[in-house]
């Protein structure tokens, strides 16, 4: 089945803590077509976290509407998986258990899904560990565990937000090729929030710069590189090229701020 | 860090000594003053004495020991019963906790020694006034830790059960009271300290059995050494309950118990 999102004029204003009206999407349309990688980079605050939250149907637009596979979201649906920002385990429960969380709210673990976790965790290098408790894990392992978790229930779409933005700079480049190796095998629907443009040049097939108050499109940059891809790929004139075009338009931005 | 498990109890003992010795001392040094300065025993009994009392009134002070035991912890398994729902009726709606809220804290303003008399004249002089005057005073702390560790769950992980179409009980069942461990066994820390209090206050009332009335009515036949035993004996319950609780979250949730946030 196909896993087209498409988002169409969606405006969102949330209210701040003194009751002022702030907007944070303005008119944002986006097509991210079946097992396409979209990577968005943009400047805090330019709202692609809560584009993101607003595809998974955990916030409703102001204005405006999204559809997976042409069906309009009203609330999160069992064929997306989510990573966030930071791993978001459950620390009272082993790391099996934690890959086993969403089938078994739905009541659905069994030799079948234990198979499924337990070749996740061996593909993201954690085998060995899923009798561990996610305190015993470094960053970088609970981050890998949390996606092992978003494809348990082999969803059609992913959305990830700043998957690796809390990793250091070493574990995130390792990261970004295990990312590149899952995709490669089994590609699926991606938006991917991130704020290295080095990482959404290599990882997508799609870059889209955001700017932000009130967040909106400024360009897409389409990324044509050959897969499969690897570290070697950045001294490539085309990924030089794309990254420059992506980084003349945050830090343009910021220059006519004043930022600096 | 990995040290032998031998090591590790010789460490203990170490720790255990210095508080060990000095309690040992303290006794000593009381039963060096009352038998240096010739204290009359209805003033202030030695701890031999209040050893002695306790020996010899043995069978009856088991009885005033079980008594008091039942109060307590039926008095604290209703405040578990009771506390546990409305600290999740307080933590689901913002509008039944405001409408809660200003009871619990009425109940709490309330002196309980002073409404107990009238539990009595209302309830009859049986175990029923005794298990609610425990139950009022071990519940109050008991729904707020509950409450405070339901709201405190990370919000990320709220957010994790949305996404992931978890339903109001999964969130409370899977979610929510796993996260609020800690803070729940705090309340319960709190809740059975507060129990042996409130039975003694019951008992101090209106009882015709129980360590509390032990004490009232040692005191007024100034058999101190014998009202002495029976604060020793409340102390020792209030410290084994404790304890007590701290067993079951060691045992059965060690994560919690390492975790640094609870008591």
């Amino acid at each position: 089945m196909a896993s087209e999102i498409r988002v169409y004029q969606v405006d969102h204003v949330y209210e701040s803590q003194d009751g002022s009206e702030v907007p944070a999407l303005a008119g944002i349309s986006l097509e991210i077509p079946d097992r396409r990688f979209v990577a968005v980079v943009g400047p805090s605050g330019c709202g692609k976290s809560t584009l993101l939250r607003i595809i998974a149907g955990l916030i409703a637009p102001s204005e405006g509407g999204v559809t997976i596979g042409g069906t309009p979201v009203t609330m999160p649906r069992e064929d997306v998986g989510i990573v966030f920002q930071t791993p978001t385990l459950l620390p009272w429960t082993t790391v099996l258990a934690n890959v086993l969380f969403p089938l078994s709210l739905r009541g659905r673990v069994n030799s079948a899904g234990r198979d499924k976790a337990e070749g996740l965790l061996r593909f993201a290098g954690l085998a060995g560990f899923e009798h561990k408790v996610p305190s015993e894990l470094s960053g970088g392992m609970q981050q890998r565990v949390a996606i092992c978790r978003a494809l348990v229930t082999n969803p059609n779409v992913l959305l990830m937000d700043e998957p690796f933005g809390a990793l250091d700079a070493l574990t995130r480049e390792e990261m970004s090729l295990e990312l590149l190796r899952i995709c490669e095998r089994d590609p699926k629907t991606i938006y991917f929030v991130t704020h290295s443009v080095s990482e959404a040049v290599l990882l997508s097939d799609e870059v889209v710069v955001m700017s932000s108050r009130p967040g909106r499109i400024v360009d897409r940059v389409p990324i044509a590189l050959p897969r499969p891809r690897g570290f070697d790929f950045v001294d490539r004139p085309d990924f030089l090229a794309s990254a420059r075009r992506i980084r003349a338009h945050i830090f343009g931005e910021r220059h006519g701020l004043g930022h600096g | 860090m990995a040290r032998s498990p031998a090591w590790r109890r010789v460490r203990a003992i170490r720790s255990a000594l210095p508080p060990t010795i000095m309690f040992v001392a303290l006794i000593a040094l009381w039963e060096l003053c009352v038998r240096l300065f010739d204290i009359p025993e209805f003033l202030l009994p030695a701890p031999s004495a209040i050893l002695n009392a306790l020996a010899q009134q043995a069978p009856n002070v088991m009885q005033h020991t079980q008594s008091t035991l039942f109060t307590v912890l039926v008095g604290f398994a209703v405040s578990i019963l009771i506390g546990f729902p409305l600290a999740v009726a307080i933590a689901s709606s913002p509008l039944l906790a405001s409408a809660l809220y200003p009871l619990l804290v009425l109940t709490q303003s309330v002196p309980k020694v002073a409404i107990a008399p009238l539990l009595v004249i209302t309830l009859g002089a049986n175990a029923l006034p005794r298990i609610l005057v425990t139950f009022l005073v071990a519940f109050f702390p008991l729904v707020i830790s509950i409450a405070a560790g339901l709201l405190a769950t990370p919000p990320e992980l709220i957010e994790l059960g949305r996404a992931l179409k978890a339903s109001w009980l999964q969130l409370l069942v899977r979610i929510r009271l796993p996260s609020a461990i800690p803070f729940i066994f705090s309340g319960l820390k709190m809740a059975i300290t507060f129990s042996v209090i409130g039975a003694v206050v019951g008992e101090f009332i209106a009882a015709d059995r129980g360590l509390g009335y032990l004490v009232t009515s040692s005191t007024a036949f100034f058999r101190t050494s014998l009202a002495f035993g029976a604060v020793v004996l409340l102390s020792v319950i209030g410290i084994v309950l404790f304890q007590a609780v701290v067993l079951v979250e060691r045992v059965f949730f060690p994560w919690s118990a390492t975790s640094g946030r609870s008591l």
